[in-house]
């Protein structure tokens, strides 16, 4: 049905661009003279080559020739285009022009899909890369207008929808013809994304690490199916290997995913094309590193409405900034020779995309490479610089004809030619008319004035220097003038003439109120009439923007903090070693490490610390954290061995700050508890300011999350989540036993040599019967521990750690026999049916029974002072204050397999360290300094020059706001993102 | 039938594991002399070697030890521990709800909008086990909180050791409670809305809502009415200035509206609950001599900008500024967290406000602001003997480690479901 309506629609514009070898049956073959030649003209062939006085000679929708000694054949059409500047046009490489957003899939059941809904393609609804929109495409003639207006000429757009998402084509804005001449390239890239397609409700993947291994595994599918081996047939995988060749855009939309993207194709080889979100200033020299081509979008915000001071502290500085520094993001990127593209993408109006980019160049944005971000750039990531981009010979006559140069902000664009063919966007003959004119009548000399802006023309008329009343309208060369009698307001004349071909003369018929009827002729006396935007001065202020702090939100530094050779005196050392407290103690940090510990410790470089009547321990550890990342459950199955928190650490999170004022330095990032084989951990410094990949331990130890009890089996989550096996403990035992027992196998295949269908979930399952890889394993009830430990035992290895492990003082005999760890809640209980028996003794009873226990937190606001909940355990069964506090130092480090790194004060350790005011265990004990790698992250002197750094930068912001408010800018109601706060059971919207 | 005899099953197994509650201590009959200790006294005063008596569930003697007069009753030598007023946890649903997760224990929230009639004392549970998890902390007299709708119903202020609610009320119906309706709107990103917070439109129909629904109660109570309008007869107290208006409110705007709405309906008494912002409109609070009811220290910041200290720091901030501060338990795990009351103290005195003044907050300023001061709230003579012996500084989680506990005298067990646990599981591994 879809191919004959294209057939109809072919048909029906065929007989403009009627294609040769088409029977004609509506009369004789009339071919066209197609030459035009453009004279006169300051024409930019290329961004920078640039011609004066030339010509541009157009044969067939191309550029025949161009240059200034060109022979213009006898038989071409002239345009004479004097004073006016003729640039190549612009390309829209990130559209979905013509293509209407896909229907969102209903759910009738209200039951979550766990399958796919197709048949004979990948596993997954969300990979679609067999979708080729070319039997969707239906041209848009209201948004062609719009595009052509704002200078595009070339659109690349594809059925934005899915994680992959096919094939786009590129499509001339030619409104003139049919689809099949203005149809450029049917294949012209392939598109990827991290974000679900509507089409489908398959829950997987439901969070931001699930879609990147899914891209993964697709890959290794998609390999393996290459190869042959696959016994199926599967059209999605067919696709995907057919589309290789193609450009691989990738829309990530913010510099994070931009980060996310890169990674995963270098793993693959692949260097996507990574459609940004705005915000690539923040990390430049990140973002330099992925050595993609970016497509840029430049929606800037609008300025906040701040005039109610209650309101306006709704909104983060961060954001505030935003607005202040979003414009600045295109020249930023130009400046570090970022290769990179615009788009209209994510522009609520496409006519706000000249304004904006006008803008941009404000910010210091260099003309010729935004010209060349719009033209020659997305025609050389599209592999198309053969036929757009520039006007060399052979080339569509895609071109503006402009006024002036073409970002000036009084220039007009007055023709939009696509594929030779004309389209008008602003007369460019009305200036002609302009001028100042003599009309005589009735015995009086009238005086009329016309002037030109923006292509618009407008009149007025005196007499004796004086307005007269009259309404002056233009049409096409004609002028029509309603006079209003100053003696008899109910008397006018009406004058309806056209001006004459040299525009000399104006000339034509009057009728007077009684209906007699006059002949009349205004004569031009000069061609004054200046337009009014080019008195306007131009504005040559260049902005004020806020440097760009890391990370870019309130308290993030201005400058990074470097590592210092460091000297604390005379402190009271917590070692957390055997040698226990250590008074009126030295400690020299170096290098990043532990480099002395003694007395009079001497060192002239070093910076002094006074430790007097303080108290310096090793950094917290927190084992459970859910801080500093952007997603938490991939709950699409039961096991999600393949996916991994490291994809999805997010080193802007306040929640970082706070933790190092806590006197936290390291955590391990736990997937959360939705599946009894959750994701694999992340294990991060709270390196304020650095980047994900610098905030990960080099050479982290492996770490993956399992979890039990009501979480996995779904008890909490509503009676439409009744269907997802394990629904019972007892099923829960089965899910780890069968997915071992395939790892096992698929291990087995793969070390006979055998080809294997490569299976990131099960090779991740496999390093833990291996023993490459730990569990940490969420728990509460006793009869589930025993269960794991028992499984554990069966396939030959150990659990590690048990967290939470709330009953774990029922088994603690049987858990020192199988050597596991316990990490738990200092007080937690009674939020679940499964921990009535929660009991706060839980780690005095494990750590006397010899077991190495931790304290975790789970909880942004524990996390800050796990100091106060290893105390509790001096209270709930009388653990000593040194035992207590190894709680949350060396015991988790021995837990997370860094103790030979951190978790105590000993030298050659890392040189992560705080200094507490008083005992740390106290409540009235606060971290004055907290120190990694030998860096000062968290000081307390200067968190209050940050605090008042902040003030005064939001001042500053906010009267830059009221200043655009009381200039009659628009703007926008106060609002921030609402922060999530993450625990075990979080499932984020995705 | 086969339903019915899985619900006998379960309603045997509750009953089989539920009565592990403490039993009440009786009456008290002979007296008791507490001798050596640091007194605090909850009004600020602190007396080193202190001597406190009571008999007959009141305090009979403060002062020192060194006092050469008779101790009465049994003496209990406390030399290097403290002394403290029971504890007082204010905007608390102990005692409505068990277990988050199980519906059925789950009694804080009735269905509706204005349910001034709804009191929380009758659903009140002595015997569970999280509010006997209190005592050993020093928590021993709390205000139960109905919560949800915008008039969530009346509170009462209860004490921890009873056999039922009844026996457990120290002041019944002492206060209604308005959820203040919020100037922003959160949008509900589970419901596929724009996860942004920003300016709420409908606030002020919603302020109107309630501000006639209190001008049609004053009315209807002008006159007498055959028919009676249940919710109007129950806001009679706070017309008359028996029963207190906690408005429940965080912003400056929603405080500022609240101030101003008790002055137009002619409401006496009212304390503001949560005032995260309260800082913002300090002296308005001041002048009315409005109390605020803050909640837990251990709290994260509201706005990414604001210093990680700004909780902990609040406390100290609205003293200063003369307005009586009291801690209350709203919120995420707010009925087991309670027994952190104590340490919430112990942060707000670590910021700035000390040990003796943060004390206030847990003890005579809560009692004020319930208007429970004439028996609670401080050790002085005539008041309910209910204090607790600390081994040390009962709001540093290291040293609260309570040692005895009385409630009206009553010597009260500081055994729970957790102590049982804690001592059946160290003795069978002390027996391998």
């Amino acid at each position: 049905m879809k191919k004959v309506l294209i057939f109809l629609c072919f048909l029906i514009s065929a007989t403009i661009y009627s294609q040769e070898y088409f029977p004609k049956n509506s009369g004789v073959k009339t071919p066209k003279n197609s030459t035009i030649a453009l004279i006169n003209a300051k024409i930019y062939v290329t961004p920078t080559q640039v011609i004066t006085n030339g010509t541009l000679l157009i044969k067939d929708g191309k550029v025949s020739d161009v240059g200034t000694n060109i022979a213009i054949p006898k038989n071409a059409k002239i345009v004479d285009v004097k004073q006016k500047s003729i640039y190549p046009s612009f390309i829209d490489i990130y559209s979905s022009f013509g293509l209407k957003k896909p229907k969102r899939a209903e759910n009738k059941s209200n039951l979550p899909q766990y399958d796919a809904s197709r048949k004979g393609y990948y596993w997954n609804d969300h990979i679609r890369p067999e979708t080729n929109p070319i039997s969707l495409f239906n041209f848009d003639n209201d948004k062609a207008k719009e595009l052509l207006k704002a200078g595009f000429g070339v659109v690349n757009t594809h059925l934005q929808d899915g994680i992959v998402r096919g094939n786009g084509i590129l499509v001339a804005l030619n409104p003139n013809a049919s689809n099949a001449y203005r149809i450029i390239d049917t294949k012209s890239a392939q598109y990827l994304s991290f974000k679900k397609s509507v089409q489908s409700r398959q829950v997987y993947p439901s969070s931001l690490m699930g879609a990147m291994a899914l891209l993964r595994q697709m890959y290794f599918d998609a390999d393996w199916y290459a190869k042959g081996f696959a016994k199926n047939i599967d059209l999605s995988l067919e696709a995907l290997n057919k589309n290789k060749s193609l450009t691989q855009i990738f829309d990530a939309g913010s510099k994070q995913n931009a980060l996310r993207a890169d990674k995963i194709g270098d793993q693959f080889g692949i260097q996507y094309t990574i459609v940004g979100g705005g915000d690539e200033y923040e990390n430049i020299s990140d973002i330099k590193n992925t050595n993609a081509t970016f497509i840029i979008p430049i929606n800037f915000r609008k300025a906040y409405d701040v005039s109610n001071p209650y309101m306006a502290s709704l909104i983060d500085l961060s954001d505030m900034r935003k607005w202040n520094q979003e414009p600045s993001n295109p020249a930023v990127l130009y400046k570090n020779g970022v290769p990179f593209s615009l788009t209209t993408h994510t522009l609520k109006s496409v006519s706000d995309f000249n304004k904006n980019l006008r803008k941009a160049i404000k910010y210091g944005l260099d003309k010729t490479a935004a010209l060349e971000a719009l033209t020659t750039v997305p025609a050389k990531i599209l592999g198309e610089s053969d036929k757009i981009g520039t006007l060399e010979k052979g080339k569509y006559a895609n071109f503006l004809i402009t006024s002036g140069a073409i970002f000036e902000p009084t220039t007009i664009i007055y023709e939009n030619w696509v594929q030779g063919s004309k389209n008008v966007i602003h007369n460019m003959h009305a200036i002609n008319i302009a001028g100042n004119y003599t009309l005589p009548y009735n015995n009086t000399n009238y005086n009329l004035a016309i002037s030109e802006n923006n292509g618009k023309l407008s009149g007025s008329i005196k007499k004796d220097d004086k307005k007269v009343k009259a309404t002056i309208s233009f049409k096409n060369n004609w002028a029509n003038i309603t006079l209003q009698n100053s003696k008899d307001s109910t008397a006018f004349v009406r004058f309806i003439g056209k001006a004459t071909p040299d525009y000399k003369h104006i000339s034509g018929l009057a009728t007077d109120g009684l209906g007699n009827e006059f002949k009349w002729v205004a004569t031009k006396n000069s061609t004054a009439a200046l337009k009014k935007s080019e008195k306007k001065k131009q504005q040559t202020d260049t902005p004020y923007i806020v440097p760009v702090t890391y990370p870019n939100i309130g308290f993030g530094f201005s400058e990074k903090p470097h590592q210092e050779t460091i000297l604390i005196k005379n402190a009271t050392v917590w070692t957390s070693e055997k040698e226990g407290v250590l008074y009126n103690t030295d400690v020299l940090l170096k290098n990043g490490k532990i480099a002395k510990i003694g007395k009079n410790i001497k060192n002239r470089n070093a910076k002094i610390i006074d430790g007097t009547g303080k108290h310096l321990t090793a950094g917290i550890i927190d084992e459970h954290s859910h801080i500093a990342t952007v997603a938490v459950n991939e709950v699409g199955h039961n096991s999600s061995a393949e996916v991994t928190i490291e994809d999805v650490v997010n080193p802007d999170d306040i929640k970082i700050y706070r933790s190092l004022a806590g006197g936290v330095t390291s955590i391990q990032i736990l997937h959360g508890s939705a599946n009894p084989i959750g994701g694999r951990s992340a294990l991060v410094k709270l390196k304020w300011g650095e980047s994900a990949k610098n905030m990960r331990y080099s050479n982290s130890p492996k770490f993956i999350k399992f979890a039990l009890g009501e979480n996995v089996k779904q008890s909490n989550w509503g009676p439409s989540n009744k269907t997802r096996f394990p629904q019972t403990r007892m099923g829960v035992e089965q899910v780890y036993m069968d997915y071992f027992q395939r790892a096992k196998e698929y291990d087995n295949l793969k070390k006979s040599g055998k080809p294997y269908r490569k299976d990131v979930e099960l090779e991740t399952l496999a390093e833990i019967i291996n023993k490459e890889r730990f569990i940490t394993c969420h728990s509460y009830v006793q009869s589930e521990i025993n269960m794991l430990m028992k499984v554990a035992e069966k396939f030959n290895f150990n659990i590690n750690t048990f967290t939470h492990i709330l009953e774990g003082y029922k088994l603690a005999d049987k858990m020192k026999k199988h050597g596991v760890g316990a990490s738990t809640f200092s007080d937690w209980w009674a939020y679940k049916y499964e921990v009535n028996d929660a009991i706060p003794y839980n780690a005095a009873i494990l750590h006397n029974y010899g077991i190495t226990v931790a304290i975790n937190s789970d909880d942004a606001e524990m996390q800050r002072r796990l100091n106060q909940e290893a105390a509790k355990s001096m209270k709930y069964g009388g653990v000593s204050a040194i035992d207590a506090w190894n709680f949350v130092t060396i015991n988790p480090a021995k837990l997370l397999h860094i103790d030979q790194r951190v978790g105590s004060i000993k030298v050659g350790k890392d040189a992560d360290v705080v200094l507490w005011s008083d005992n740390p265990l106290s409540v009235y004990s606060k971290a004055e300094k907290t120190i990694i790698d030998g860096i000062v992250y968290f000081d307390i002197e200067r968190d209050l020059a940050l605090r008042k750094s902040i003030k005064d930068e939001r001042n500053k912001l906010i009267n830059m706001m009221l200043n655009e408010k009381a200039s009659g800018k628009p703007v926008q109601a106060p609002k921030k993102k609402a922060t999530q706060y993450f625990h075990c059971d979080t499932v984020v919207n995705f | 039938m086969k339903k019915s005899y899985i619900y006998n099953f379960v309603f045997l197994f509750f009953i089989g594991t539920c009565f592990a509650q403490q039993t009440p201590a009786p009456k008290q009959t002979t007296g008791y002399s507490i001798e050596g200790a640091t007194a605090h006294l909850g009004n600020g005063k602190v007396i080193e070697n202190a001597l406190i008596m009571f008999s007959e569930g009141k305090i009979t003697f403060v002062g020192s030890a060194e006092n050469k007069i008779a101790r009465i009753g049994k003496t209990i030598q406390a030399k290097g521990k403290h002394v403290y007023p029971g504890f007082i946890v204010t905007n608390s649903s102990l005692g409505l709800g068990e277990i988050d997760a199980v519906r059925a224990t789950l009694d804080y929230d009735e269905v509706g909008k204005m349910l001034p009639h709804i009191r929380s004392l009758i659903a009140y549970n002595p015997e569970s086990r999280v509010v006997e998890s209190m005592r050993p902390n020093g928590v021993l007299i709390g205000q139960i909180t109905p919560r949800g709708g915008t008039i969530s119903g009346s509170s009462s202020i209860v004490q921890f050791d009873a056999w039922n609610w009844e026996d457990a009320a120290i002041k019944a119906d002492d206060g209604i409670h308005l959820n203040w309706p919020n100037s922003i709107t959160y949008g509900r990103f589970w419901l596929g809305e724009d996860p942004t917070i920003k300016p709420n439109k409908e606030y002020a129909k919603n302020v109107e809502k309630i501000t006639s629904f209190f001008l049609d109660g004053k009315r209807y109570l002008k006159t007498n009415h055959l028919a009676k309008n249940i919710p109007f007869e129950a806001l009679k107290g706070v017309f008359d200035g028996r029963k207190k208006l906690y408005i429940h409110a965080s912003g400056a705007t929603e405080i500022t509206d609240a101030v101003n709405f008790i002055k137009e309906v002619g409401v006496e008494k009212m304390v503001i609950i949560h005032g995260d912002e309260a800082y913002k409109v300090a002296d308005l609070l001041a002048e009315n001599k409005i109390p605020v009811i803050l909640n837990r220290a251990h709290r994260l910041p509201n706005n990414n900008d604001d210093d990680y200290d700004s909780p902990y720091k609040s406390a100290k901030i609205l003293t200063d500024k003369g307005i009586m501060v009291a801690i209350g338990m709203e919120g995420s795990m707010e009925r087991m967290s309670a027994r952190n009351l104590p340490f919430y103290a112990g942060t707000y005195a670590a910021y700035g406000l000390g040990k003796e003044e943060a004390l206030k907050l847990i003890t005579s300023n809560a009692a004020k602001i319930l208007g429970v001061d004439n028996r609670l709230g401080t050790l002085e003579v005539g008041k309910d003997a209910t204090l607790f012996i600390s081994e040390g500084d009962a709001l540093d989680m290291k040293t609260n480690v309570l040692t005895d506990a009385f409630i009206q005298g009553r010597k009260i067990s500081l055994e729970t479901h957790q102590t049982a646990l804690w001592k059946r599981y160290s003795n069978k591994y002390s027996s391998q």
